[in-house]
């Protein structure tokens, strides 16, 4: 025994064993230390990453309080509220009966800002083209195969489309992105709704698929005759081409923050579980959406303090009021009067051990 | 018969009251005692350092029926679905809730042996090159030195590369051949695969090749061969089962690769139809869905096509043991 110590100790294996027994040691101090400042997780949608990213940091200014969001996608957002882990998700999806049950607790869907889906493509001379529902429903199915289709000539008089083969291109990941763009394509296609459905996965019947909205962009930019969607500050960054969509009255809209806003300008139910797709507003783009952060109604759990929630609750009112003037700059739009007010009220139901935390 | 010190040594110990009291065995006993001193000391450190190698290979054992063990548990809800048609559908339905692993299984097979194909045709002549010619000196550590670095980049450079360099330069190609110029698919993905996995049996092939003992080189060249003859029925003859196995471990990696093939294979959830068809891979289809996926059945099929891998990797690698066993006594 005396051997193998004494010929451990002339390895000189004991430094490197101490330092890692001093970080070992100091990990577990500091992870049990006693944190002041209150911080709040989050994760979920890619989409408002960019808009929740400045508002957390301009609120962290303003309040102190540091929030942190993970842009993981919606689905990874809505697993983890019902796992527990983080403490509010983002999600441009509604969520299900199937994740409602499984999260066993009632989840508020607080919205934030609307966006707009466009259907972006690759044709020489950026043309501003116009499709009609059908006609986008069919080109994603698989059915419209060539750019010079009649269907689409037809809609676009006095266009020259090449003799090329469409490309379609979808994401490959699960987004909320898709799941806005399926929703409006099962309420125009019949055929849609019942091969493909609505969801942030789907079963695509054709086409490549890249990973999140960059990805879209990116195959569809270096791809000639593709058509993808992206939302549309991706297509505006990049400097590509959009299509006008006809949207339920019929009249060819493209997408601006102006006629997203007004697709949101509807009746909106008490729970602002509300699809904006295929709006019936007049001057609405047909393929908008919300995106809703996700809360429990009720606060206590998983042993979280009553001062957490506090924090939480107020920075879910600041996000609806004061947080909206930095949707526009970053090409979000903002939340309607109307909207406000159904959020409002879902604020001020979050309860902790029943009583509500705002008045 | 010629009497040593330990006959000497093992009958005295048989009676050693007789041994202490004698004092003429006083040499006999200094040997025992040395010898017992020397045998204490090498015994204990013999058989400590024995237990520790097989605590060592006992931990990968475990390790590895862990992994299995975890990825079956989780894998279960769809194992009790699907089963074994899981392997034959070629479903993947999220919203409907079926799923299949064919078109997975299919991409990853058809680009890891292409890859493999590819790789082989430059592996093989550079370990031959560095293993027989330019052995030794400033050039040979150079070239040894970049194929090692090849191994060192991370895949999702790789992947960067193949999607903004390899994939503008592969639609022309499409183009004058005549299929629909994605640029992106199963061929586009093998060529990155294949770049990224030479190294692997560069290596090895090289070592086993310059471990090839010179004097029956000698003894073939002494007989008049001329040195492709001396490389082509001895050198490689002799290394068959070292390079096999090297390129056994860039079909493994192959067969693993999730970064770089994700960005350039197209994630059609299809089977290809040609080799410049878009296609997609079991360890691509895990990497993308993951984060997302909800709910319980998703996320079993998920964890199921990589138990699929896991399982499709073992095979191969058993196979090919055995193909290297059959050439190592064949040769």
């Amino acid at each position: 025994m005396k051997h193998l110590g004494k010929g451990l100790l002339k390895t000189g294996i004991i430094y490197p064993l101490s330092l890692i027994a001093l970080l070992a040691v100091s990990v577990v101090i500091g992870g049990t230390g006693y944190a002041k400042d209150v911080e709040l997780i989050g994760a979920g949608a890619t989409f408002p990453y960019p808009l929740y990213s400045k508002m957390f940091d301009v609120y962290n200014k303003d309040y102190g309080v540091k929030v942190n969001y993970q842009a993981i996608g919606s689905g990874g957002g809505i697993r983890q509220l019902i796992n527990k882990t983080v403490d509010f998700g983002g999600s441009d999806a509604i969520m299900s009966d199937k994740d409602l049950a499984e999260a066993s607790a009632p989840v508020l869907h607080i919205p934030t800002c609307a966006g707009a889906v466009v259907p972006t493509y690759n044709l020489t001379g950026d043309p501003q083209l116009r499709f009609t529902p059908d006609v986008i429903a069919d080109i994603f199915l698989g059915k419209i195969t060539k750019w010079n289709d009649p269907r689409l000539s037809g809609i676009n008089p006095g266009m020259k489309l090449p003799n090329m083969s469409i490309t379609v291109v979808h994401r490959s990941d699960g987004s909320g992105t898709t799941f806005i763009f399926s929703d409006y394509l099962s309420k125009v296609s019949a055929e849609w709704k019942e091969k493909v459905g609505t969801g942030p996965s789907l079963n695509w019947p054709a086409g490549l698929g890249g990973k999140g909205n960059p990805g879209v962009a990116g195959l569809v930019k270096q791809t000639p005759g593709s058509i993808g969607y992206v939302e549309l500050i991706y297509a505006l960054q990049n400097k590509m081409p959009f299509g006008m969509v006809k949207n339920k009255k019929g009249k060819f809209i493209g997408a601006t923050l102006a006629s997203t806003s007004k697709a949101a300008d509807t009746n909106l139910p008490d729970d602002m579980k509300v699809s904006l797709t295929d709006s019936d507003a007049p001057e609405g783009y047909p393929i908008s959406g919300f995106t809703w952060i996700l809360v429990y109604k009720e606060q206590d759990y998983a042993e979280k303090s009553e001062e957490k929630a506090k924090e939480l609750v107020k920075l879910l009112w600041w996000m609806t009021h004061e947080g909206q003037k930095n949707a526009e700059p970053l090409e979000y739009a903002p939340l309607s009067r109307k909207a406000v007010e159904k959020a409002e009220k879902l604020v001020k139901s979050v309860t902790y051990n029943g009583k509500p935390l705002m008045k | 018969m010629l009497r040593n010190d330990a006959d000497d040594i093992s009958v005295e110990l048989q009676y050693p009251m007789g041994l202490l009291r004698d004092p003429s065995k006083a040499d006999v006993l200094s040997k025992i005692h040395a010898r017992v001193k020397a045998g204490w000391k090498s015994g204990f450190s013999e058989s400590s350092f024995r237990k520790i190698l097989y605590v060592a290979g006992g931990c990968v054992l475990v390790l590895l029926l862990a992994i299995f063990l975890s990825l079956v548990i989780a894998s279960f809800p769809a194992i009790r679905n699907f089963g074994i048609r899981f392997l034959a559908s070629t479903t993947w339905d999220p919203i409907k809730g079926d799923f299949g692993a064919l078109p997975f299984l299919v991409g990853t097979l058809a680009t890891s042996f292409l890859a493999l194909i590819i790789s082989v045709v430059f592996s093989i002549p550079i370990s031959i090159f560095l293993g027989e010619y330019v052995t030794r000196g400033a050039t040979s550590t150079f070239i040894k030195s970049m194929i090692e670095l090849l191994a060192g980049i991370p895949s999702v450079i790789y992947g960067f590369c193949g999607l903004f360099l390899l994939v503008p330069l592969i639609r022309p190609l499409e183009v004058k051949l005549g299929v629909t110029p994605y640029g992106v698919g199963i061929f586009t993905a093998s060529l990155i695969l294949a770049v990224m996995v030479i190294p692997y049996s560069a290596s090895i092939g090289r070592e086993v090749i310059s471990l090839v003992p010179s004097d029956l080189k000698e003894a073939a060249h002494s007989l008049g061969a001329t040195q492709f003859e001396v490389i082509r029925k001895v050198v490689l003859p002799y290394a068959s089962s070292g390079v096999f196995a090297g390129i056994l471990l860039s079909l493994g990696r192959a067969l693993g690769e999730t970064m770089a093939v994700t960005m350039v294979i197209g994630n059609s959830n299809f089977i290809p139809k040609t080799i410049f068809s878009p296609g997609n891979t079991l360890a691509s289809v895990i990497a993308n869905e993951f984060t997302e996926a909800t709910g319980s059945l998703y996320l079993a099929s998920l964890i199921k096509l990589g138990l699929v891998l896991f399982i499709v990797t073992t095979i191969i690698n058993i196979l090919g043991k055995l193909i290297i066993r059959r050439m190592g006594t064949g040769a």
